[in-house]
C-alpha cells in the first residue's frame, strides 16, 4: 500500500474534523455541549457552493460560508441561552433544519436535488509550497492542499493561544468551569457563551466549506455525513486540549483514509465492516479513557 | 458616624422570614462577629449587603450615604468583598489566575502573565499570605484556597471583607494564621464583618459581636466587657445544654465493627487511606475527629461499601464484609447516617414513605412478588412519623418540603428503625437547629444502651467530646491518635489535627 498517498489522505480528510473540533472544543470549554456543530457545517457547505457560485468568487463562497456559520451560532445561543431552551433539543432542532433546509433551498432556488454542482464554480485552488514540495515524500505529503487544509493546522495553535493566553480566553475558561466566580468576577456569563457559540459557527462554516468547494466544488445533501458528531467525540477523547483534539481528528482522518484503501483491495471483510472501522476506533478509544478514569473507583 | 449601617432589612423566602427589621452597624476598622445559629438569618444579611439577595425592605448606608447594591459588582465598586463558605475558585486555574479573575493586568488582548504574577506575589507578602501564585488551585489545601480568596478581595481592593464563617474548615493551626492577617487588615484601616457561631473566635479576635436569632437582631455587645455565657445565652435562648453521658455501656471484648490496615485511594487514584486499623465496641461511641478531606469521606465510603480498599479488611460482627456490596452489608446489620444528607441521605423528590422504606422494600412486607404492598409502607411509615417526631402533614409529602431537622429525622427514623449491629454517623448534626441536634444526640446514645456500635465522624469537636467514649484522630489518610475521653482536650486533639503528634503527647 501506498504509505504517502495514505498519510496525504489522512490530512484531507481530517481538516474538517480539525475545524469542527475547535468549534466544539470552545462551547465544551464554556460549558455547553453544542450537537448543533453538524447542521452548522452543512449550512456552511451549502453556502459557500451558492455565494461561490452566485457571487463568482470561491472566495466570497468560503466567507459566506464563515458568515453562515455565525449566524447560526447566534441563533443556537440565543436558543439555548437567552430563550433557555433544552441544549439537545434546540441542538437537533438545528440540525433538521440545515439538512431540510438545504435541500429545500436547493430545490427552489436551482430546481436541484441531491446534488447541486453549478457550471462554472471552481474549486479552491491547491497550495503549493516552494523548496517544500521539492523533498521527496514530505513535499509529496504536505504540499498540494487545499488551503483550508493549512487554514486547520494554524486554527490549532491559534485557539490554544486564544484560550490560554488571551484575557477573554481566561474568561470563557472560567465561565465553563464555575460560573458562579466567573460572575462575581464581573464576566458577564451569558456573553462569554455567546462569543463561543458564534466563534464555533464560524469555525464550522469554515469546515463546511472546506468539505464543499476544498476539493470537488459541489454540494451534496447531508455531505457532513455526521463529521459534527465525530469531532464532539474528539473533544471528549482530549478532554477539549487544543492540541490533542487535532491528534484525535486525525486519528479518525487515518482510519478512514485506511478504510478507503481496504476497500478497493481484495480483503476478506466485507466493506460494511471496513466503514465501520474508523468509528469503532472513536468508540473503542473514549471506552479506554473513560475505563481508565473510573477503574480506581470501585463500583 | 457608623460606616456602614444596614436599617429595617427585611427578607421573605417562601414560607419564612429570614430577616426581620434588622438593623446592623459596624465602624471603620473593626472585626465585627455575626453571631446566630444556623437559620438565624446571617448569610441572608450578608448576600443582601453583597447584592446577591434583594431586600423586601429596609435600607443600606455607607459613610452615611445611601446605596443601592443589586449586584456583586456593585458591592465590589463600593469596596465590598466577600468571601463565601463555598469557595468561589476555578479549580483549573493558577493562583495568580484566580485572584486577578476578571480583573487582569492586560498588554493588548493578551493576559500580562508577568505582571500578574507579580502583583500577586507582591499582595501575598505583604500581607503575609502565603501561597505560590504559579500553583494550580486544584492542588492546593482548603486552608491555601482560603488564602487565595482573601488574595482576590484584597486585589480588588476591598475595605469591607465579609467573611461568611471562614474557620470552620480550617486545623486550629490555620485559624490563627487567619487570625493574625486579620489583624494585619484591620491595622491598616480595613473593616471585616466576620460570621460564625464558634464563641472561641469572637471571644479571641472580634471587637464588637451582633447576635442574630431567627431573623431578628437580639443585640449587639463589646465583647471586651461580654463573657461568652452571655453570648451563647444570646444566640440560643436558653442555657445551652450538652447532653449528660452516662456511664460507659461498653462491652470491651466484644468488637462489633473491626477495620483491619485499610488502604483505598482517592477519585483522582491518589492514596487517601494509608493503613487504617480500629475497632469499635458494642456499646460503644468512637469520634473520629479530623479536619475535612483528611480521608473521611474515603473512609466513610469504604465502610459503606461504596469503595472497595485496595488492601485490608472490614469485618462486622465477626463476618467479613470488605468486598460485600452495600445491601449484603446492611442486611448484616449496618446503618448509616451520610455525610451529605441531600444527596446522599435522601432522595428529595420522593416521597418521605418511598425515603423510609429505601432500604428495605425489596423484600416482605413491603414488597410481594416484585410489588410494592402500599398499605404496609403507609403503616410503617405513620410510625415512623410518630416514633421520632417528623414535623410533617403525611407520608406522601416530598421530603424535599422538610426542613433540615424533619429531613434529617426521616433519615434517622429509615436507619434506626431497627437497632442496627453498627451505626456511621457521618455529621449527623450539620445545619440542625439546637432542638434537632439534642433529639439527633438523645438517638445516638439510646442506641449505645443498646449496645450498637456507634462511630460518630463530626466536624464539631464539642460534639466528640460530649458523646464519644473514645476519640480516634485522623490526618491523611492515616489514624495518628486514640485517646479516651478522660484524656482528650480541644487542645490534644487540635495538634493531632494539624498532624503534630509530637507536640500533643501529654507532658
Amino acid at each position: 500500500m501506498d504509505i504517502v498517498s495514505l498519510l496525504d489522505a489522512t490530512l484531507r480528510i481530517s481538516a474538517p474534523l480539525i475545524l469542527v473540533g475547535m468549534a466544539g472544543l470552545l462551547s465544551y470549554q464554556v460549558g455547553l455541549i453544542n450537537i448543533a456543530l453538524e447542521g452548522m457545517m452543512l449550512s456552511g457547505a451549502f453556502a459557500a457552493v451558492v455565494f461561490g457560485y452566485e457571487l463568482g468568487s470561491t472566495w466570497l463562497g468560503v466567507l459566506m460560508a464563515i458568515v453562515v456559520g455565525a449566524a447560526l451560532g447566534a441563533l443556537f445561543a440565543l436558543a439555548v441561552i437567552t430563550l433557555r431552551a433544552n441544549l439537545i433539543v434546540a441542538g437537533l432542532a438545528l440540525n433538521f433544519l440545515a439538512t431540510g433546509g438545504t435541500a429545500y433551498l436547493m430545490d427552489i432556488l436551482y430546481n436541484q436535488s441531491g446534488t447541486l454542482a453549478p457550471e462554472g464554480l471552481r474549486k479552491l485552488p491547491a497550495v503549493t509550497i516552494p523548496l517544500l514540495e521539492d523533498i521527496p515524500v514530505l513535499g509529496e505529503m504536505l504540499s498540494g492542499h487545499s488551503p483550508l487544509v493549512y487554514v486547520s493546522w494554524v486554527m490549532v495553535p491559534l485557539t490554544s493561544i486564544f484560550l490560554y493566553r488571551m484575557v477573554v480566553g481566561g474568561h470563557i475558561r472560567a465561565v465553563g468551569e464555575h460560573p458562579e466566580a466567573a460572575q462575581t468576577a464581573g464576566i458577564s456569563v451569558q456573553g462569554m457563551q455567546y462569543l463561543a457559540l458564534i466563534l464555533g459557527g464560524m469555525l464550522c462554516g469554515l469546515a463546511g466549506a472546506h468539505l464543499s468547494v476544498g476539493d470537488l466544488p459541489l454540494f451534496r445533501e447531508r455531505m457532513t455525513n455526521d463529521r459534527g458528531f465525530i469531532a464532539l467525540a474528539a473533544v471528549y477523547f482530549a478532554a477539549a486540549r487544543p492540541r490533542l483534539t487535532a491528534v484525535a481528528c486525525l486519528l479518525f482522518g487515518f482510519f478512514e483514509a485506511l478504510q478507503f484503501r481496504l476497500q478497493l483491495r481484495d480483503t476478506a471483510l466485507p466493506n460494511e465492516f471496513l466503514q465501520m472501522l474508523p468509528y469503532l476506533m472513536v468508540v473503542i478509544a473514549l471506552v479506554v479513557i473513560s475505563v481508565r478514569k473510573e477503574w480506581r473507583k470501585g463500583w | 458616624m457608623a460606616y456602614l449601617k444596614m436599617a429595617g432589612i427585611t427578607k421573605y423566602f417562601p414560607g419564612v422570614v429570614a430577616n426581620s427589621s434588622v438593623d446592623f452597624e459596624v465602624e471603620e476598622g473593626e472585626i465585627h462577629a455575626l453571631v446566630g445559629e444556623n437559620g438565624a438569618g446571617k448569610s441572608t444579611l450578608m448576600k443582601i449587603l453583597y447584592g446577591m439577595e434583594k431586600s423586601d425592605a429596609g435600607e443600606i448606608f455607607l459613610h452615611g450615604q445611601p446605596v443601592t447594591i443589586t449586584n456583586p459588582q456593585a458591592a465590589i465598586k463600593l469596596g465590598i468583598d466577600m468571601v463565601h463558605q463555598h469557595f468561589e475558585l476555578v479549580p483549573s486555574l493558577t493562583v495568580a489566575e484566580n485572584v486577578t479573575l476578571g480583573y487582569e493586568p492586560r498588554r493588548g488582548p493578551f493576559v500580562d502573565r508577568q505582571t500578574m504574577v507579580e502583583r500577586v506575589r507582591r499582595l501575598s507578602e505583604q500581607f503575609g499570605l502565603q501561597v505560590d501564585p504559579g500553583a494550580r488551585v486544584s492542588s492546593l489545601s482548603v486552608g491555601a484556597q482560603q488564602r487565595v480568596e482573601i488574595l482576590k478581595l484584597l486585589y480588588r481592593d476591598a475595605r469591607l471583607l465579609i467573611l461568611d464563617e471562614p474557620s470552620a474548615v480550617l486545623t486550629p493551626q490555620e485559624v490563627d494564621d487567619l487570625f493574625e492577617v486579620l489583624r494585619r487588615l484591620v491595622a491598616e484601616g480595613r473593616t471585616a464583618i466576620f460570621i460564625t457561631h464558634k464563641l472561641r473566635e469572637v471571644m479571641a479576635i472580634c471587637h464588637r459581636a451582633t447576635v442574630l436569632r431567627a431573623g431578628r437582631v437580639i443585640g449587639t455587645v463589646r465583647v471586651t466587657e461580654t463573657q461568652p455565657e452571655t453570648i451563647a445565652q444570646m444566640m440560643v435562648g436558653r442555657d445551652l445544654e450538652m447532653p449528660r453521658r452516662q456511664t460507659s455501656h461498653a462491652t470491651p471484648d466484644r468488637p462489633r465493627l473491626i477495620v483491619c490496615d485499610v488502604h483505598a485511594a482517592d477519585d483522582r487514584g491518589l492514596p487517601a487511606l494509608r493503613g487504617i486499623s480500629f475497632a469499635v465496641n458494642a456499646g460503644e461511641i468512637a469520634g473520629l475527629a479530623g479536619v475535612e478531606g483528611n480521608g473521611q469521606t474515603e473512609l466513610i465510603q469504604t465502610l459503606v461499601g461504596l469503595r472497595f480498599p485496595e488492601r485490608g479488611d472490614l469485618v462486622l460482627d465477626g463476618r467479613t464484609i470488605t468486598r460485600e456490596r452495600n445491601r449484603t452489608r446492611r442486611e448484616h446489620g449496618l446503618a448509616v447516617i451520610p455525610e451529605d444528607r441531600n444527596h446522599q441521605g435522601l432522595s428529595l423528590p420522593s416521597a418521605l414513605s418511598e425515603n423510609l422504606i429505601a432500604t428495605r422494600y425489596q423484600g416482605a412486607p413491603f414488597s410481594r412478588w416484585g410489588v410494592l404492598v402500599p398499605g404496609e409502607i403507609r403503616r410503617f411509615a405513620q410510625r415512623a412519623i410518630r416514633d421520632f417526631d417528623v414535623r410533617v402533614r403525611g407520608p406522601n409529602v416530598a421530603v424535599k418540603t422538610l426542613s433540615g431537622g424533619n429531613a434529617q429525622k426521616v433519615v434517622i427514623a429509615r436507619e434506626l428503625a431497627q437497632p442496627p449491629a453498627v451505626l456511621i454517623a457521618a455529621q449527623p448534626t450539620r445545619g440542625l437547629d439546637v432542638g434537632a441536634t439534642q433529639f439527633v444526640h438523645n438517638e445516638l446514645l439510646r442506641l449505645r444502651e443498646q449496645q450498637t456500635a456507634i462511630l460518630l465522624i463530626s466536624a464539631d469537636l464539642d460534639e466528640l467530646l460530649a458523646l464519644s467514649d473514645r476519640l480516634l484522630v485522623i490526618f491523611e489518610g492515616a489514624l495518628v491518635g486514640e485517646l479516651d475521653r478522660s484524656q482528650a482536650t480541644r487542645e490534644r486533639l487540635g495538634l493531632l489535627m494539624a498532624g503534630r503528634a509530637g507536640e500533643a503527647a501529654p507532658a
